[in-house]
């Protein structure tokens, strides 16, 4: 379709590429004679509406232009609009990969304004939630990653996996994908009968069928090894250069994780590894995410182990809705839960900034409240977004096919890109 | 409100390096510096000129103490009806301490007084391009020093700037007006392709 397609005078490919990607790579065709080739923004394997302008050489990428914002919908100012609670079930549809790990980090952050701690309980189902999520992130990360290199099988048996926690999701919030799970204060209900244990059986089982059906097929896999190794290679400073957290920070040997620099919702009483790669190319990044997988599976045993009792929410009903029971025959009750749907939690003025460590990486949230039901500024950080703008430096240099691959190993996800 | 007070002071963490920074910011930048004031282990820096910005983000990453190399994000705030109306924020990090700081600007609206710019981070973390672009087309503030400024999330020839206070949430064209605003590109693009327009 005609407006889909960039002409040359919309994209000036040459003024900022040669700034931003590494010179003497390639030496440039002094006639200009290289083929423009659009990927995306609906190409397979750009999972979702990604759209990258190449300028190829041959089979060489020479300049790489990312183009974003198809899926654009302005979620910070429905924010501003909507207030709080409403906002929740926006986030799920960000990383809707794991859309659990998005309402809790969504809702740790506008807690950290004002510094509200939830009881033990609420923080232990927060971190077996969020380590689901992680799961299911990863799980599909690479499958959809094999899938884009090749390996068609692999997306099955991950998918097979991901079906578990489908069922457990929908055990526990009535909904299996947009589960939209927390609240401002606490969590939407506490845990059903029964449902520790079916966790427990899905995250002993993993490590193991995750080897047999993703290791095997894929470690040692000579075409799967060619492929990733030595592609993609992001050297440690220009990691943190461009800001990438998450996987791809850690597959370039620095270890930061924001569960152990800055523990938030109790990680510092769990104990696990933060695995970092070696070399910062594709193939350590494969292996970093299926190590992360059984360090959530670890996580999670823990947190069920030692899973706490009590409230789910804050004792603050100017914050969290009161109980039914209560609100029918108590007037205080009934006012603050009037409140509250009416007018949103009430939330003293402050400012704040907050990083959760999601699957894909870092997910900040600047918040500014003042003092009203909606908050008057909810910045979201998106991991997927600022990771992403590493492509001008990757690409070029790289084979045309090796790109898929590096798309794959980068793992992100443009709901949450766009926002 | 809660009070979590106990609770709270287990997840500060020991900042020392970062008070004794703050009070260095304040020896070189006091006339500039309006608040700093720690909100539970984070400190946030408000600047009432937007000029000494670099020095004192330069500062912040070459100190050897403090070694805060690390550009997590850049937002701005809108204070619609009050000048200077927006508020650049910038968060930046100090993987050595663990520490995050929150730098916010002002930036006025008016012709007046400058003119709705911020200085750009670009030349000291290739992570602010991507990062001002948006503020950018959200906000309309422009980054002095960026080397490509445009829009990133809305299309190039988007008008308006939709995290304005003053921009409405319907936006400012109904779908009607859009595809027929759309309709009428792809005949422009389709006219100069048929009357030998490159590709």
């Amino acid at each position: 379709m005609a407006i889909a397609r960039p002409s040359l005078e919309d994209n000036p490919l040459e003024h900022d590429i040669e700034k931003m990607a590494p010179s003497g790579a390639l030496e440039r065709d002094p006639d200009g004679e290289y083929m423009l080739l659009n990927m995306g923004p609906s190409h397979p394997s750009t999972h979702g509406v990604l759209q990258i302008v190449l300028e190829l050489d041959g089979e060489r990428v020479v300049t790489a232009k990312p183009e974003i914002g198809y899926l654009h919908r302005g979620m910070e100012k429905i924010a501003e609009t909507y207030g709080y609670n409403k906002f929740i079930p926006y986030t799920d549809r960000m990383d809707y990969l794991a859309p659990i790990s998005n309402n809790i980090a969504c809702a740790l952050g506008i807690e950290a304004v004002n510094g509200i701690v939830t009881p033990p309980r609420c923080q232990a189902i927060r971190v077996i939630c969020a380590e689901l999520g992680r799961i299911s992130a990863h799980l599909l990360g690479l499958g959809a990653f094999a899938m884009d290199v090749g390996a068609l099988t692999v997306f099955l048996y991950t998918f097979r996996e991901r079906e578990v926690i489908y069922d457990l999701m929908e055990a526990l919030t009535g909904a299996r994908f947009t589960v939209s799970f927390t609240r401002v204060g606490g969590i939407a209900r506490d845990l059903p009968d029964g449902w520790t244990d079916a966790v427990l059986r899905f995250v002993q089982k993993l490590p193991g069928t995750l080897e047999e059906d993703v290791e095997l097929l894929l470690t040692t896999n000579r075409i799967w090894v060619d492929r990733l190794q030595g592609v993609g290679v992001i050297p440690r400073d220009v990691a943190l250069d461009y800001g990438l957290t998450g996987p791809c920070l850690r597959g370039s040997g620095v270890e930061w994780d924001l569960r152990k620099e800055q523990p938030y919702i109790g990680y510092e009483n769990y104990d696990f590894d933060v695995p970092v790669g070696e070399h910062g190319d594709a193939y350590d990044r494969y292996l970093l995410r299926i190590e992360e997988i059984k360090q959530s599976a670890r996580i999670v045993q823990q947190a069920i182990a030692k899973l706490p009792g009590g409230p789910i929410c804050v004792e603050d009903h100017k914050i969290v809705l009161p109980e039914k029971r209560k609100v029918l025959t108590s007037m205080e009750e009934l006012i603050h839960q009037f409140m509250v749907v009416t007018e949103g939690p009430a939330l003293p003025a402050g400012e704040r900034y907050f990083g959760c460590e999601n699957p894909k990486g870092e997910l900040g949230f600047y918040v500014k409240t003042d003092g009203t039901g909606k908050p008057f500024r909810l910045r979201m950080r998106a991991p997927s977004f600022v990771n992403l703008a590493i492509l001008p430096y990757l690409f070029p240099g790289a084979l045309l096919s090796d790109t898929v691959a590096i798309l794959g190993s980068l793992d992100f996800v443009m709901g949450e890109c766009d926002r | 409100m809660t009070d979590l007070t106990d609770k709270a002071t287990a997840e500060e963490r020991p900042s020392v390096a970062v008070s004794a920074a703050m009070k260095v910011l304040r020896e070189r930048w006091g006339d500039v510096i309006e608040l700093a004031e720690e909100n539970r282990g984070q400190w946030r820096v408000e600047l009432s000129s937007r000029d000494p910005l670099v020095d004192i983000v330069r500062h912040l990453k070459e100190t050897a103490d403090l070694q805060f190399d690390f550009l997590v994000d850049v937002t701005a705030l809108d204070h619609y009806g009050e000048e200077p109306r927006f508020r650049a924020v910038y968060v930046l990090r100090s993987m050595k301490l663990s520490e995050d700081l929150v730098l916010k600007v002002k930036v006025p609206e008016q012709a007046e007084s400058g003119g709705t710019w911020a200085p750009s981070l670009t030349p000291l973390f290739r992570s602010a391009n991507w990062l001002e672009r948006e503020v950018y087309d959200m906000f309309g503030i422009e980054f002095r020093g960026h080397p490509d400024l445009r829009r990133i999330m809305m299309p190039e020839i988007f008008e308006g700037h939709p995290l304005r206070k003053d921009f409405p949430m319907e936006g400012t064209m109904t779908d009607h007006e859009w595809a027929e605003w759309i309709i009428a590109r792809a005949q422009r693009v389709e006219e100069s392709e048929a009357a030998g327009g490159t590709d």
